[in-house]
């Protein structure tokens, strides 16, 4: 069965790939190149090393965004989780924040912060935090009682049953949150790219289009995408791995 | 076959017969479920369907209800071959098969709504059949707010208000207490006796088919074949009280625990 | 969270994070935060402006079409992937990698394809939405009891029937709750779309405000922006609960 789905994916990018290609041809309209085109043209930006000078430049404040995300979320959630007070006090900032169009807030980040790193880091961080913290703050909330009653029983005191049992229980979703806040923080870095200064990737797409070079506008499109959901697969295949255990079913069974 | 209640082949062809299942074979994949299965159904009378987990009974009926194909054979119903779901069936699902999100009264009256019966017409009839099996009052209610003896009548009186010929119970007790259970095998032999219909009633239980059938077809395991059919016949108008303390009937339930219990092991 | 033996209501903390938010605006600590006072003053004034309410039914009309078209294809295409094995492989590592594409990078391809207008702001909202709608909807159908389908069958239910009767209530409650994902999402996907073409609804009016500092009526339409993104998303959540009394029973 395995190649019959692995036949039936080749099968369907084939369709995919093969329809992008016929409707380029065609042409849909002037601003659509063919798949070919654009591969040709991603080759080349590959070769010439432009595009590895751009995801430099992409990454930045990607990652540098992500990290304050992670390490800033993570502490919040748990203490959220942890903390009645906090939980009343903090939660509803990051419920409406992951409701609302954070988007919005860019043109006053640019005011505030001009139009250099700082504003892109800040766009990274405001879309991906909300869904980071609320994770933690739900799986620390929702450690089941007995765990920590079992910690109790055993004198387990106050930093080790966070440390040993809250954090280890809650730690797959909390995974999964800082999954979803990557996958958001790409949407904000790519926002960033195309709405505060066309740099990196943004800058190709940018740039060419105003050329009315689509091939590689396309090709940049095209390798954000798959750069984007490839390390988000990737991520998503170490959460398998890493909590495999917490697949396995309940001992009972 | 040495008992003097069971009785041979013959017998069966002086009554009419209603559903004729003609060598069947069904296969899933490489597991063969049924090989070479033939079993007749006499009109107006309840046939059960005995035999171990997994031997096929399930399939079987599903085959006769149409909503699966068999791999080689055909069954007939009235004279006419089955090729899918039809008027003349009605099935009484395991797990009940209700709608969660309609109340009683339109679950009752899906199976005619949706063989586009008016609305009044077959809210009237689903009512009389909803009073039928004892649970006039609640029309208004949803099945989650029932018990599982409820639903099981809700499910019943859904196939009863259709008036198939036959009804196919696919085990349709097993998911109620015992004194419910008992309760629903009373009525299901007044049931049989006053309305003319074929019952088809798979079981797991020895006691319950011999209490309740005019004819017990026992399967064997994987590939299943009818290995023997068991016709008791004198204690049935012995009133339902004496049933279940007529030698007959004790006679018959160690007879076929005696043939089953080889499968057991 | 209680007090003195009173349990606050859940969101009660906001009042006093606005509260900080007026004391920090009084001090005239920075000039991008105008008191809260002030903001909300001017939110009334701007309400009534026409630039104001042109921008709201700019948005309003490209969400409700988003999400009408995010609906209309989704939902049928979730539940024809849950029904048909071959349609499921054939489409399902499509919808999962849209799912977590960053599709703020589809945007330019819209704006040289469909024009710097409604259209592509409709598309981009449809593209944020539909994809959660279609992944729920299967995931909802491929759920449903075998057994109320075969009930239908053996009453001989049509395709139709089946489609309308069965399967579109028993996978209700994932279905609802991909359309309120989808809606969160749509909302900013709306935004976004606004943002980047920038010569429509909202993301004109930010264009505005911004060039001239308005900082006071910035706050005010994000505070209007926010408050709506939420109480949508709130109804949905209810709608959701109402139907999850039966979502364990099926
Ligand atoms: N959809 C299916 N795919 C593959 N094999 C199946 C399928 N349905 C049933 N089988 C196989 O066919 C055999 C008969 O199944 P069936 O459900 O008819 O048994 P049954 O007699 O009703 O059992 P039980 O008494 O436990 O309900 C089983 O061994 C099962 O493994
Ligand atoms: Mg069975």
């Amino acid at each position: 069965m395995l190649t019959r789905s692995l036949f039936l994916k080749l099968l369907s990018a084939v369709i995919v790939f093969g329809a992008w290609q016929i409707a380029g041809m065609i042409p849909v309209s002037y601003a659509f190149p063919t798949f070919m085109e654009s591969m040709d043209a991603l080759a080349r930006m590959t070769f010439d090393g432009s595009l590895f000078v751009a995801y430099g430049e992409t990454l930045k404040p990607l990652v540098v965004g992500i990290a304050i995300s992670a390490v800033l979320g993570i502490s919040i959630g748990l203490w959220i989780g942890l903390s009645q007070l906090f939980d009343w006090a903090f939660s509803p900032i990051f419920i409406v924040m992951q409701a609302a169009p954070l988007a919005a807030l860019i043109p006053l980040l640019v005011m505030a912060y001009g139009i250099g790193l700082t504003s892109k880091v800040f766009v990274v961080c405001i879309m991906a935090m909300p869904v980071i913290v609320l994770n933690t703050s739900g799986a620390v909330r929702n450690t089941p009682e007995s765990f920590k009653e079992m910690g109790a029983s055993f004198m387990a005191d106050r930093r080790q049953i966070i440390l040993k049992i809250i954090l280890p229980a809650a730690s797959p979703i909390i995974f999964s949150g800082l999954r979803l806040g990557v996958s958001a923080g790409f949407i904000g870095a790519i926002l960033s790219e195309l709405k505060i200064t066309p740099t990196g990737v943004g800058d190709i797409i940018t740039y060419s289009r105003s050329i009315a070079d689509y091939p590689s506008m396309y090709a940049a499109i095209f390798s954000i995408i798959v750069l984007a959901v490839l390390f988000l697969n990737l991520l998503e295949m170490l959460e398998n791995y890493l909590f495999e255990g917490n697949n396995r079913g309940y001992a009972s069974d | 076959m040495a008992m003097p209640q069971t009785k041979d082949a013959p017998e069966t062809a002086t009554t009419e017969i209603a559903v004729s299942a003609r060598n069947i074979s069904k296969n899933y994949g490489d597991v063969e479920a049924l090989r070479d299965l033939t079993l007749e159904f006499p009109r107006g009378q309840l046939t059960s369907l005995l035999g171990p987990s997994g031997c096929g009974k399930t399939t079987l009926l599903k085959i006769i209800a149409g909503l699966l194909e068999p791999t080689a054979g055909e069954v007939e119903v009235n004279g006419k071959t089955v090729t899918g779901p039809g008027p003349d069936r009605a099935f009484v699902f395991q797990d009940f098969a209700l709608l969660p999100w309609a109340s009683v009264l339109r679950n009752v009256a899906f199976g005619l709504e949706l063989r586009g019966v008016a609305k009044s017409e077959r809210e009237d009839k689903a009512a009389k059949y909803i009073a039928d099996v004892g649970l006039a009052g609640f029309e208004a209610s949803f099945p989650h707010e029932l018990s599982g003896g409820m639903r099981q009548r809700v499910g019943l009186a859904r196939a009863l208000s259709v008036d198939a010929q036959v009804l196919l119970m696919d085990e349709p007790f097993s998911a109620v207490d015992e004194q419910t259970r008992r309760k629903f095998q009373e009525d299901l032999l007044a049931l049989v006796q006053n309305e003319n219909k074929t019952f088809l009633f798979v079981t797991h239980s020895i006691e319950e088919a011999v209490y309740v059938s005019d004819q017990i077809a026992i399967l064997l395991p994987r590939p299943s074949r009818v290995s023997e059919i068991i016709r008791p016949s004198g204690f049935r108008d012995k009133g339902v009280d004496n049933i279940r303390r007529d030698p007959e009937y004790l006679d018959i339930v160690d007879q076929i625990w005696a043939s089953l219990r080889n499968y057991v092991e | 969270m209680k007090l003195f033996g009173y349990r606050l209501p859940g969101m009660s903390s906001l009042i006093v994070w606005g509260l900080l938010w007026e004391l920090v605006g009084q001090t005239g600590l920075t000039f991008f935060v105008p008191p809260l006072s002030e903001v909300l003053v001017t939110l009334f004034e701007v309400i009534g402006t026409p630039a104001f309410q042109k921008a709201l039914s700019e948005t309003a009309i490209a969400f409700f079409s988003g999400v009408f078209f995010a609906i209309v294809i989704g939902i049928p295409t979730g539940i024809l992937m849950g029904k048909s094995r071959l349609l499921d492989e054939l489409l399902l590592p499509w919808v999962n990698i849209f799912l977590s594409a960053p599709l703020t990078a589809l945007v330019p391809v819209l704006m040289v394809l469909f024009g710097f207008g409604m259209k592509s702001i409709i598309i981009t909202t449809t593209l944020f939405a539909i994809w959660i709608i279609i992944l729920n909807s299967r995931a909802g159908v491929m759920q449903i009891n075998r057994s109320l389908i075969e009930m239908a069958r053996s009453f001989g239910a049509s395709p139709m029937d089946a489609f309308f009767k069965i399967y579109v209530w028993a996978a209700l409650p994932e279905i609802l709750g991909g359309v309120r994902i989808g809606i969160i999402r749509a909302v900013k996907g709306v935004i976004i779309g606004q943002l980047l073409i920038s010569i429509v609804g909202f993301g004109a009016l930010f264009e505005l405000y911004s060039a001239n500092f308005l900082m006071a009526h910035f706050w005010a339409v994000l505070i209007v922006l926010f408050a709506m993104a939420f109480m949508i998303s709130e109804i949905f959540a209810y709608l959701e609960r109402r139907v999850s009394y039966y979502a364990a029973k099926r």
